[in-house]
């Protein structure tokens, strides 16, 4: 492969009489494309060969390829499901969705506390108190340095050490933890509480057209009129006004002891608990360190500059340091929140139905294994680049235009 | 806000009694370094304290309630792994007798069930009687490490060390040479697997990644970059645990009839594919640090591709490039433990089932710390080596 990369600053001049590719072992472009087509042409083989063996393997097994069998009845239980599923009548592909689901809410709530979690500490890890300070550096250098599923099964071990339901811990009214899981109260969803939503998304609406107004204002008189009043009268009153006027339904369902378990309330499961809890604390201390060289990275200068134009606190933090602070942030944050996603398939290990535990059980039932596989590839795939896709989105939008 | 505020006008405060006067010309950082030190003084201890603990009614009442949280919280360790704690139990005839330990369930720790499986914790299933060999063969490993990481061994003959070092391993974790007796890869377990997993992972994933980093930069063949994207980021995109349970349920569907490797072996293309990607993009962010103008060199000299990257590019791209490259290596030795969930006897697994034993069922939480401990002593030394030596080269860089 000598010679395979030209420089491309170098490669007009040097090629100075400019002729038609030549069949000749000393013309470069003519070696690359020999040694492309000879490259190609050997992982090409490498893959038939395995296709080969693969079907000849599937067929002395008797294994039919093909996703058929997504539609047949799936036969496994599941222990917690966002939509209705029955094991007797609902087919591997819901099984999967489920499981999808399942993989989703664990990454999503995961990603939002992981992220609070981890700016709290960062911070702390820039306290001018040094005790604040240094325990925040030693829980960033405890965490990261030991495996994250040493420390799911660890947070397992603690949730089911738990109680049993009769002694559960009982901290605030209507919340238990038992070894059954945290149980807390739900309110009870009715009529109202949709048109209040629905009036939540009309004041986000009203509040961003305000803020405009408020900046074309700005610019044209040189005062911006208040935005926070109107915002917390669109996001706050108008949905409290919609809800009032309805009836004010609230009905909370109060989780109580009855007999050996619980009814009523809604219950977090040990297993869904122990992986958000371990996936959001390991996180947490990668999103400390980006979220500290993020602050670092933007010199206090900055700050009293803001200041020295005449900018309040707020304003100097919105327009000038986050912008910033942000841009160096984003990147390496994607890469965490991906992180925290693709870690969720530790899922298996501790029993929690994910997608990666639904897919090994179906491809251990049904022998499929090439399309169990597939299909939890692709759905890592989807979510990753979906992930990035928005990060990257977002991180063009934020970044600084340069000169 | 208000901390960078105060933060002025205490260096103002502190330049009024500046004992040394300014002296123009000399930048002004060095000498704001200089103060932002606490003050020296006869009282220096207080001064610190009242500066970086009790600066404010916030910051002492913070202070105190973490100074009384943390204390508790030691001593109620203390009591619990250290006074209480049972060390060793009685063994009878029908094996240990673990009522101390259940006596001080709740109160003290059972570290007696250390003392009595530490050997399988170690060394999994590995035939008792030669369990020497595994234990020369973790010393041979921290060795190589330790060598690896010292200055005065990075050059050409640090290949031959690991070639060596390696073959050594094999020879012993097999046996069947030497009067060795044969101990057949099922039966290996415990921290060597770890070890080799990550450290034979590392080794052979290396120049393939550096290949791929290569093949990624190439501006001359887009059919090789495609290639090479495309794997990177095919594995890159997807869990571990899916390229291992790729590895034990796919890999044999793929292999001709009759070759069936073990689980260790195949666990080990896994890791090897997944380090692979992993490296490669480090090893590309080497490559695309280098200036420019070392392209350039090479090509006026007249440099064949093959010659300047080996003699030019990659020397001075690996050597920026070893800092991230311990930090990945930290990142597959906490990921090794992964193959538990294809039941591959690792120092993880090994725990795992040592406590199984109805002995000792239910002292998971000892067990746990221990293994956490083991772990962390790896990780850490290794993240404190990489951190102190990017700070040299930033050093050197910046010279």
């Amino acid at each position: 492969m000598s010679g395979a990369v030209v420089d491309p600053r170098l490669s007009p001049a040097r090629a100075a009489p400019k002729k038609g590719l030549s069949l000749s072992w000393s013309d470069p472009r003519f070696r690359n494309i020999v040694w492309q087509v000879v490259i190609l042409g050997a992982v090409a083989a490498v893959v038939w060969y395995l296709v080969q063996n693969t079907s000849r393997n599937l067929a002395a097994r008797r294994i039919a390829t093909g996703f058929a069998f997504l539609g047949r009845t799936a036969g496994i239980p599941i222990g917690e499901s966002l939509i209705g599923y029955d094991p007797a009548i609902n087919t591997y592909g819901r099984a999967l969705l489920i499981g999808l689901l399942n993989t989703l809410k664990v990454a999503v709530v995961g990603v939002v506390l992981a992220t609070v979690w981890g700016t709290v500490l960062g911070v702390a890890r820039l306290s001018k108190n040094w005790l604040i300070s240094r325990l925040a550096a030693v829980y960033v250098e405890v965490i990261r340095d030991v495996p994250l599923l040493l420390q799911l099964l660890f947070w397992y071990l603690v949730l089911q050490g738990l109680p049993a339901p009769r002694n559960s811990f009982h901290p605030v009214a209507g919340v238990f933890l038992s070894n059954r899981g945290i149980k807390i109260p739900v309110v009870e969803w009715e009529g109202p509480f949709w048109w209040a939503l629905a009036a939540f998304v009309v004041g986000i609406i009203g509040t961003v057209a305000w803020s405009r107004t408020a900046t074309r204002l700005q610019e044209t008189t040189g005062v911006r009129p208040k935005v926070w009043p109107v915002a917390i009268g669109f996001l706050v009153g108008f949905p409290l006004l919609v809800w009032g006027a309805l009836g004010a339904p609230f009905a909370v369902e109060m989780p109580a002891l009855r007999g050996f378990n619980f009814t009523g309330g809604a219950t977090v499961t040990p297993e869904y608990a122990a992986l958000t809890l371990g996936l959001v604390v390991y996180t947490a201390s990668y999103i400390a360190e980006i979220v500290r060289s993020g602050i670092l990275a933007v010199p206090t200068g900055q700050w009293e500059a803001g200041g020295a134009i005449g900018l309040r606190p707020g304003t100097v933090l919105r327009k000038i340091v986050l912008p910033q602070a942000l841009r160096v942030i984003i990147p390496p944050m994607t890469s965490q929140y991906l992180n925290l996603t693709k870690n969720s398939s530790l899922a298996v290990a501790i029993g929690y139905q994910d997608v990666v535990s639904i897919a090994s059980t179906t491809l251990n039932q049904t022998g499929q294994a090439i399309e169990g596989i597939a299909a939890i590839m692709v759905v890592y795939l989807v979510i990753s680049l979906s992930i990035s896709f928005l990060m990257n989105w977002y991180n063009a939008r934020i970044a600084l235009v340069e000169r | 806000m208000s901390h960078s505020t105060t933060r002025t006008t205490a260096a103002l405060g502190e330049a009024a009694h500046d004992p040394v006067p300014a002296i123009a010309g000399i930048p002004a950082a060095p000498i704001a370094a200089e103060r932002a030190r606490p003050a020296a003084g006869r009282f220096a201890p207080v001064a610190w304290a009242r500066a970086n603990l009790f600066s404010g009614w916030l910051s002492t009442a913070v202070t105190l309630a973490l100074i009384y949280l943390i204390a508790r919280w030691a001593i109620g360790f203390f009591d619990w792994a250290v006074l209480h704690a049972v060390w060793s139990v009685p063994q009878t005839e029908a094996g240990p007798d673990a009522s101390a330990c259940r006596d001080a369930k709740g109160v003290g720790a059972c570290w007696a069930m250390i003392g009595d499986k530490y050997r399988f914790i170690l060394f999994g299933r590995y035939t008792y009687e030669e369990q020497w060999r595994p234990a020369i063969v973790i010393a041979l490993f921290i060795g190589l490490y330790a060598i690896s990481a010292m200055r005065r061994f990075w050059r050409k003959e640090l290949l031959l060390i690991w070639i060596v070092a390696l073959t050594a391993i094999g020879v012993l974790m097999w046996g069947g040479v030497a009067g060795l007796e044969f101990v057949p890869q099922d039966s290996w377990g415990g921290l060597p697997i770890t070890l080799i997993l990550s450290t034979f992972g590392l080794a052979f994933a290396f120049p393939l990644a550096v290949l791929v980093a290569l093949g990624r930069r190439s501006t001359a063949m887009p059919a090789v970059r495609m290639l090479c994207v495309l794997y990177v980021e095919l594995i890159r995109g997807v869990p571990l645990i899916t390229l291992l349970f790729m590895a034990s349920v796919m890999f044999p569907l793929f292999m001709p009839e009759g070759f069936n490797p073990d689980k260790l072996l195949r666990a080990q293309v896994a890791i090897i594919l997944f380090a692979g990607a992993y490296l490669a993009e480090v090893v590309r962010g080497g490559l695309q640090a280098l200036p420019k103008g070392q392209y350039e060199a090479a090509d006026a000299l007249g440099l064949s591709y093959w010659k300047k990257t080996g003699l030019i590019v990659l020397p001075q791209a690996l050597r920026l490039v070893i800092p991230p490259l311990v930090n990945t290596f930290i990142g597959f030795f906490k990921d090794t433990s992964l193959v538990l969930i294809i039941g591959i006897f690792d120092l993880l697994l090994a725990g795992k089932v040592a406590i199984t034993d109805p002995v000792w069922q239910a002292y998971s939480t000892e067990l746990y710390l221990v293994l956490a401990v083991i772990y962390f002593a790896f990780c850490y030394v290794m993240s404190r080596y990489s951190r102190g030596l990017e700070q040299e080269f930033r050093r050197t860089a910046r010279r």
